[in-house]
């Protein structure tokens, strides 16, 4: 309740409109974590796409007179190899800059396939309600009755190991996720007056869906996104860890855990290294979305 | 004269997150034993920030920057929270607006009434009920029993606003502040809530301060009244003045603007830019020779 | 006599639960009994009712948001009762609704210029953006708003400005009909009239039909020629308003108006009852 509502009209009226572009991005960068977060994801998609620059060594290449070898500032390290070697003298630090290329290409495809397929099902489901509803809610009840992790193994073994076979499983499992968050979310906007407001000027259905309710959806969808992306990579790690990612040459952070675990004793940075990529990384993603939202909703910028 | 029960003197508040500006300005104001005071305003006025003082749940951006609030010859104001808990719990209570939202959805009914009997007045579970039901029975509650069992959805807005009455006067408060209650009611029960507000008041001689912005609710059931516009007092005295012969222009012009349905199709004037501006104005020379005395 | 504008005829409207798939519908439970109700050209026509009592389920069958399960409805002679969305899509530019809370009904993530102008171009009353802008800029300034409103988001704006940007996108289009659903609920004694006048104003230049549902049986006196009280989903009384105000009939009518304190010193009126109602 404002005490000083009276003094608002007039201020209301007397200022210039904000510029509501450079009001978005400015509220972006006012927010430390967006600042971090962003940064660190810029940072990850700078080193996939410029990996054989800026790795030191061929993460295929084997050495296996330099195996095991510790990590830079321990006894027996080696100079070239920052983050140590694994047990076939691989250079850790390389193979997890190359890693980041399997690890953001499933984030961003897998979670945009995922958020597609559900928004539009949810979308639907939420405003027209009725038969297209039932359908699309039993659907999901159905799908999501089935165990995500060897729904998944039974796609990759259909689809056969592959970046692509990843992409479709997290995309063909976790739209439900969305499904269910958009339908609610559609659900309570189409409740709201200015729906109705929009039916009384004359305005169809579908034209009232997107051009009405999508934006007003669309918070709550990229945070959404950004925790999807975050999942993405998780699975990913989790299908490579057991060997159906892609195949075994290219590394990735879960073939990289899976490897390290078996030599854990010996060298605990081949396991510990992708661990904390993966937990940064998935932070930094859970961040960046919860800080995007803050800033590009015009209605919680107040 | 008896001396006043509340006393509320030079009041100033200022909104912090608004780069102060103020929102109360030095606002007095008496109210005597079983007096029934309306402090009626326009939303913004600053009514509810007066009570939220007295109550001591001010938000934390409003900060008072002078006054005292005298309750029983003490200074509301500059209690500590433990003292000022143990008073407010005993001897001040509050009907709330929206009885719906001031009513706990997932405790019944009974237990929400005895809480503060238990707690304040150390009665035992089996005295603090039976008070209970005497309670919703000085509210015409229909059936109290199974109402003390009932959980707040169960019951209907009027029924809620009774049961909020009853929670307000089971303490024997001194004073009562009643926020708009029925403001969330339909018609009929809104006559109904004020007189039972009035009865119960009547019965145990509490003081009453009534938020409102309805003229027509301070003539009815207030003794006196205290009329606020941007945090000032623009008019104080007793409702029969006030309604039948205001002085300040605003009043006036506040009276002309109510619609009044025994009244043939009048052209509603709302309160000309000429008053507003001298108020303003009032307002304005206000913080002036406040802010040169520094 | 001319023929009314809206003429409503033993509406009854009942409100089935959202049907379940593989699920028995629950039954409808009736919310208007048969409701006759007329409006005249440039006529303005209050109805009123406590909460329960039809009145904002009456208002949308009236613009044809809910379909009646029995009973007529016809605006200026054709028939609305069973059109399709598309069939009413022309009617609606001819008849608008200004809603209760404006914050609500105002998209928040639309700037007020969106909102305003999107209407203009859907039914082709302008040619262009740049048209449409003038016409919005000229409504905005018949409600007392600034230009500047039109850059703003909602919560932009305090609620008496939001208040007249849902009056301004009611009348943008020039209809012949409004519905205005308690638009002056919960607002200042003060920003009440300033909304009502200006309301009265847009009324006579625009020779408008109006439908004010209020509960606040003051208000209705101030602005409607006529005046339909509902009970429980039945008119129980109506007529021109200096008739059933000063002359009630009914046992209901004299209790919903027995209870509003007026702003007068009358130490009868809190203990009083209605004449002749039931408690």
């Amino acid at each position: 309740m404002a005490e000083v509502a009276l003094n608002h009209d007039a201020a209301v009226a007397a200022g210039p409109p904000k510029h509501r572009r450079r009001g978005a991005a400015r509220a972006l960068l006012a927010q430390p974590k967006v600042v971090f977060a962003g940064g660190f994801i810029l940072f990850l998609i700078l080193l996939a796409l410029i990996a054989p620059l800026i790795a030191p060594h061929d993460p295929l290449d084997q050495d296996l007179l330099s195996g095991t070898l510790p990590p830079a500032g321990f006894t027996g390290a080696q100079a070239s190899y920052w983050l140590g070697t694994d047990d076939l003298g691989r250079d850790v630090l390389s193979r997890l800059i190359y890693g980041t290329r399997v690890a953001l290409t499933v984030a961003f495809v897998a979670a945009a396939a995922a958020a597609l397929l559900g928004t539009v099902l949810g979308l639907f489901a939420g405003f027209y309600g009725g038969a297209v509803d039932a359908i699309v809610s039993r659907l999901v009840e159905i799908w999501m009755a089935f165990p995500p992790v060897l729904l998944s193994i039974l796609i990759v073994a259909i689809m056969g190991s592959g970046v692509t076979s990843v992409i479709v499983a997290i995309a063909i499992i976790d739209w439900t996720r969305f499904a269910r968050v958009v339908r609610a979310e559609t659900m309570a906007q189409a409740k709201a007056d200015y729906v109705v407001a929009a039916r009384v000027l004359g305005f169809g259905r579908l034209a009232i869906l997107f051009r009405e309710i999508l934006p007003n959806v669309a918070p709550v969808l990229l945070a959404l996104v950004t925790l999807e992306m975050g999942i993405a990579v998780i699975v990913e790690a989790i299908l490579s860890f057991v060997g159906l990612s892609v195949s075994s040459d290219t590394p990735t952070w879960g073939g990289m855990i899976a490897q390290g675990r078996q030599i854990i004793y010996q060298a605990w940075w081949v396991f510990a290294a992708p661990l904390a990529a993966l937990f940064a990384t998935v932070l930094a993603f859970n961040q960046l979305g919860d800080g995007l939202r803050r800033a590009l909703d015009p209605v919680m910028q107040r | 004269m008896s001396e006043a029960l509340l006393s509320v003197a030079h009041l100033s508040a200022v909104s912090t997150r608004d780069g102060n500006a103020p929102v109360l300005r030095d606002v007095s104001l008496r109210v005597a034993r079983g007096e029934v005071h309306g402090l009626v305003g326009e939303s913004g006025a600053g009514k509810s920030t007066i009570a939220k003082a007295i109550l001591g749940i001010l938000p934390g951006g409003i900060r008072i920057t002078q006054g005292t609030i005298m309750l029983g010859g003490r200074d509301l104001l500059t209690l500590e929270a433990h003292e000022r808990r143990r008073l407010l719990g005993a001897e001040v209570a509050l009907i709330p607006q929206d009885p719906l939202t001031a009513l706990n959805p997932a405790r019944r009914i009974g237990a929400q009434l005895t809480d503060g009997l238990r707690l304040w007045r150390g009665v035992s579970a089996r005295a603090a009920e039976t008070r209970a039901l005497a309670l919703l029975n000085d509210v015409q509650m229909r059936e109290p029993a199974r109402v003390m069992r009932a959980y707040p959805h169960e019951l209907s807005g009027g029924m809620r606003q009774r049961v909020l009455i009853a929670a307000a006067f089971a303490l024997d408060p001194k004073l009562v502040i009643a926020d708009e209650p029925t403001t969330a009611l339909d018609t009929t029960v809104q006559k109904q809530i004020l007189r039972l507000i009035r009865a119960m008041q009547e019965r145990h001689g509490t003081s009453v301060i009534f938020v409102t912005h309805n003229l027509g609710v301070v003539a009815q059931i207030c003794d006196r009244a205290t009329l606020l516009y941007m945090g000032k007092v623009m008019e104080q005295g007793a409702t029969r003045e006030l309604i039948e012969a205001p002085h300040h222009p605003y009043t006036q012009a506040l009276m002309a603007a109510c619609p009044r349905y025994d009244r043939p199709g009048q052209e509603l004037e709302p309160i000309p830019d000429a008053v507003l501006a001298a108020c303003r104005a009032e307002v304005i020379a206000f913080d002036r020779a406040g802010a040169s005395h520094g | 006599m001319a023929e009314a504008l809206i003429d409503a005829r033993a509406v009854v409207v009942a409100y089935t639960a959202r049907r379940q798939f593989l699920s028995t519908a629950a039954p409808a439970r009736p919310v208007l009994h048969g409701v006759y109700l007329t409006i005249a050209r440039g006529e303005t026509v209050g109805i009123v009712g406590e909460s329960g009592s039809g009145k904002t389920t009456l208002g949308r069958a009236l613009i044809g948001l809910l379909r009646p399960v029995s009973g007529s409805i016809h605006f200026d002679g054709s028939e609305i009762t069973d059109r399709t969305e598309a069939a009413m899509r022309p009617l609606r530019r001819r008849m608008q609704m200004i809603f209760q809370d404006p914050m609500s009904s105002l998209n928040p993530r639309r700037t007020i210029g969106r909102t305003l102008m999107a209407p203009l171009l859907l039914h082709g009353l302008v040619d262009d953006h740049a048209a449409a802008r003038r016409r919005v800029e000229k409504t905005l300034e018949r409600v007392g708003l600034p230009a500047n409103v039109l850059a703003r988001y909602p919560h932009e704006l305090s609620g008496g400005q939001r208040q007249r940007v849902g009056i301004a996108r009611a009348v943008v289009l020039e209809p012949d009909f409004v519905l205005a659903d308690e638009i002056v609920s919960g607002l200042d004694v003060s920003t009440q009239a300033q909304v009502l006048k200006l309301l009265g104003e847009l009324k006579r230049e625009m020779n408008l039909s109006m439908a004010l549902i209020s509960h606040d049986l003051s208000v209705v006196r101030a602005v409607c020629d006529r005046v339909y009280v509902l009970s429980q989903g039945r008119v129980v009384e109506q007529g021109r308003c200096d008739l059933v105000f000063d002359h009630p009939q009914d046992a209901y009518t004299r209790t919903l108006l027995d209870a509003i304190p007026l702003p007068v010193i009358d130490p009868t009126w809190l203990d009083r009852q209605a004449p002749g109602a039931a408690t």
